[in-house]
């Protein structure tokens, strides 16, 4: 069983917003949505400040509250890697999902559905990168299995320290950010 | 200091989530007044107590349940964002979600109020239907005359309008998300609640005298039981974590106090509470003014717990500005 993550090197990525204009091309998000986006965090008291650019999404939790809430079962774990997607046509829209997410990650896109990242599983299927990964011009950007100890993800992730997004509300993020 | 900057912009999710406008209020606060209704016309028939009057309301209020439940599923259809694919809801039951729970528990609620309507039916409509319902009327006598069948009945009606009440604090208090509605105790506000709007809207059509100055009894002990729960729910928010805390803030000194404290706790249970003491003790008359105070201050209190859950966020723990 694969378990597949994404870590991004906090250090290396300049926020040049590549991987932004990847996914919406790649998966034809509509004008004014966003999958994927930049977030700069400036944090210290002067003059011993720390920033740190992110390129934020879907943690594709394990603990994902997102799928529980859903009354219909739209939102799932997909079979390969725990990718937390959306099956469009059971969607109702009810939007507990929207709510139930800490890292508003999801929105409601214009056809009525609730959509999200979806670690662009359809090219991962075909053995490719997802196309964030496969843009980035910093190469700050790692996607790939955790339950593999050699993959590149793990052996980042046993070398270098890390953090995760609000691990305080138990849903067990799979994005981790190198620091 | 802490600076975010995000270049994220997505509708109803940004600056802060509002994915629910009026109609999730709207219908959280008539299934807890239909879930009040089923509570008390079934304690009603359990008791042995709709004996005691040809008028009971007990028979009355689960017709106008039914017709305030179709209309909170109407605001709840609106909300939608998919609304062709809303029979997905009866394709599955997904056990970990309340809303799931939420849709075939309202699937039973409708029969149970029917049964309870059935025992007496109205006389005005034996005379519009002129004979019609014959059947109707000899099966429901029929019923009636069983002191199980009629008890059974109660019991039944207790129970889902209890799910009911319990499904609408929980279907909030699951997304743990939103600080302010992670409270293991919103479904018994929200019951509470539910049981004084009910019991202030049958005090408000009872005939009966007796069981009006009994429903203004038993609405008075509610609003007290309701400031009661108000005082653990905040007492649970400020000693969980500085997220929840600053949820509790949000009604209690923030953006939302002044609806918070104003319509809920003013108009909705405190000036209502007053005026039917003074009722119940024969120093005025029973009026509708204090009944339909408590009504508003039901939906009041969905209005703002909605709507400031949807504000109150985990990340405001970590110093992003709130309005106070």
């Amino acid at each position: 069983m694969a378990r597949f993550a994404m870590v991004i090197d906090t250090r290396q990525c300049v926020g040049c917003m590549d991987c932004v204009v990847a996914c919406k091309t790649e998966n034809g998000v509509p004008e004014g949505f966003n999958r994927d986006w930049i977030v700069q965090d400036v944090n210290g008291i002067y003059p011993t400040l720390h920033m740190e650019i992110r390129s934020e999404r879907c943690n594709h939790c394990d603990n994902p509250p997102c799928v529980y809430c859903c009354p219909t079962g739209a939102s799932h774990v997909h079979d390969l890697g725990g990718v937390v997607l959306v099956h469009h046509e059971k969607c109702i829209g009810c939007k507990a999902c929207l709510a139930a997410c800490p890292y508003d990650a999801r929105f409601v896109h214009p056809e009525g559905y609730a959509d999200k990242c979806t670690f662009c599983i359809h090219r991962v299927e075909k053995g490719l990168q997802p196309s964030c990964v496969a843009v980035c011009p910093t190469y700050c950007m790692y996607f790939g299995d955790l339950d593999d100890p050699l993959s590149e993800v793990s052996l980042l992730l046993t070398s270098r320290k890390y953090h995760l997004l609000l691990p305080e509300t138990g849903t067990q993020p799979h994005i981790y950010y190198l620091t | 200091m802490l600076e975010l900057t995000t270049t994220r912009h997505n509708p109803m999710i940004d600056p802060t989530l509002h994915v629910w406008g009026w109609e999730i209020p709207v219908y959280l606060f008539l299934g807890g007044m239909v879930a009040g209704i089923m509570i008390i016309s079934g304690y009603f028939l359990f008791s042995g107590r709709h004996r005691a009057s040809t008028q009971c309301s007990c028979f009355q209020v689960p017709l106008v349940g039914i017709a305030l439940l179709t209309l909170g599923m109407l605001a709840l259809f609106l909300d939608l964002e998919h609304k062709p694919f809303t029979w997905r809801l009866y394709t599955t039951f997904e056990i970990k979600s309340p809303m799931s729970w939420g849709a075939w528990i309202l699937v039973l609620v409708y029969p149970a109020l029917a049964a309870v309507a059935a025992l007496r039916i109205p006389e005005s409509w034996r005379i519009a239907f002129k004979g019609r319902l014959a059947r109707l009327v000899l099966f429901s006598e029929r019923i009636r005359g069983s002191a199980a069948a009629t008890k059974t009945i109660g019991i039944v009606n207790m129970l889902l309008g209890g799910l009911l009440g319990i499904y609408t604090g929980v279907l909030l208090s699951a997304l743990g998300a939103r600080p302010l509605w992670s409270s293991s105790i919103l479904w018994l506000l929200f019951v509470v609640s539910g049981l004084s709007s009910a019991a202030a809207f049958a005090h408000m059509i009872a005939r009966d005298p007796y069981e009006r100055v009994l429903l203004a009894k038993a609405d008075n002990g509610f609003l007290i039981f309701e400031l009661f729960v108000f005082a653990l729910f905040f007492i649970g928010l400020a000693s969980t974590s500085e997220a929840h805390l600053r949820a509790a803030q949000l009604l209690l000194g923030g953006a939302f106090a002044p609806a918070f404290w104003v319509f809920v706790i003013g108009l909705g249970i405190i000036i209502p509470l007053i005026v039917q003491l003074m009722a119940v003790n024969g120093k005025i008359p029973h009026t509708p003014m204090a009944p339909i105070l408590v009504m508003g201050g039901g939906l009041a209190l969905r209005f703002v717990i909605v709507s400031a859950g949807q504000f109150s966020h985990w990340m405001n723990a970590h110093g992003l500005p709130l309005p106070f």
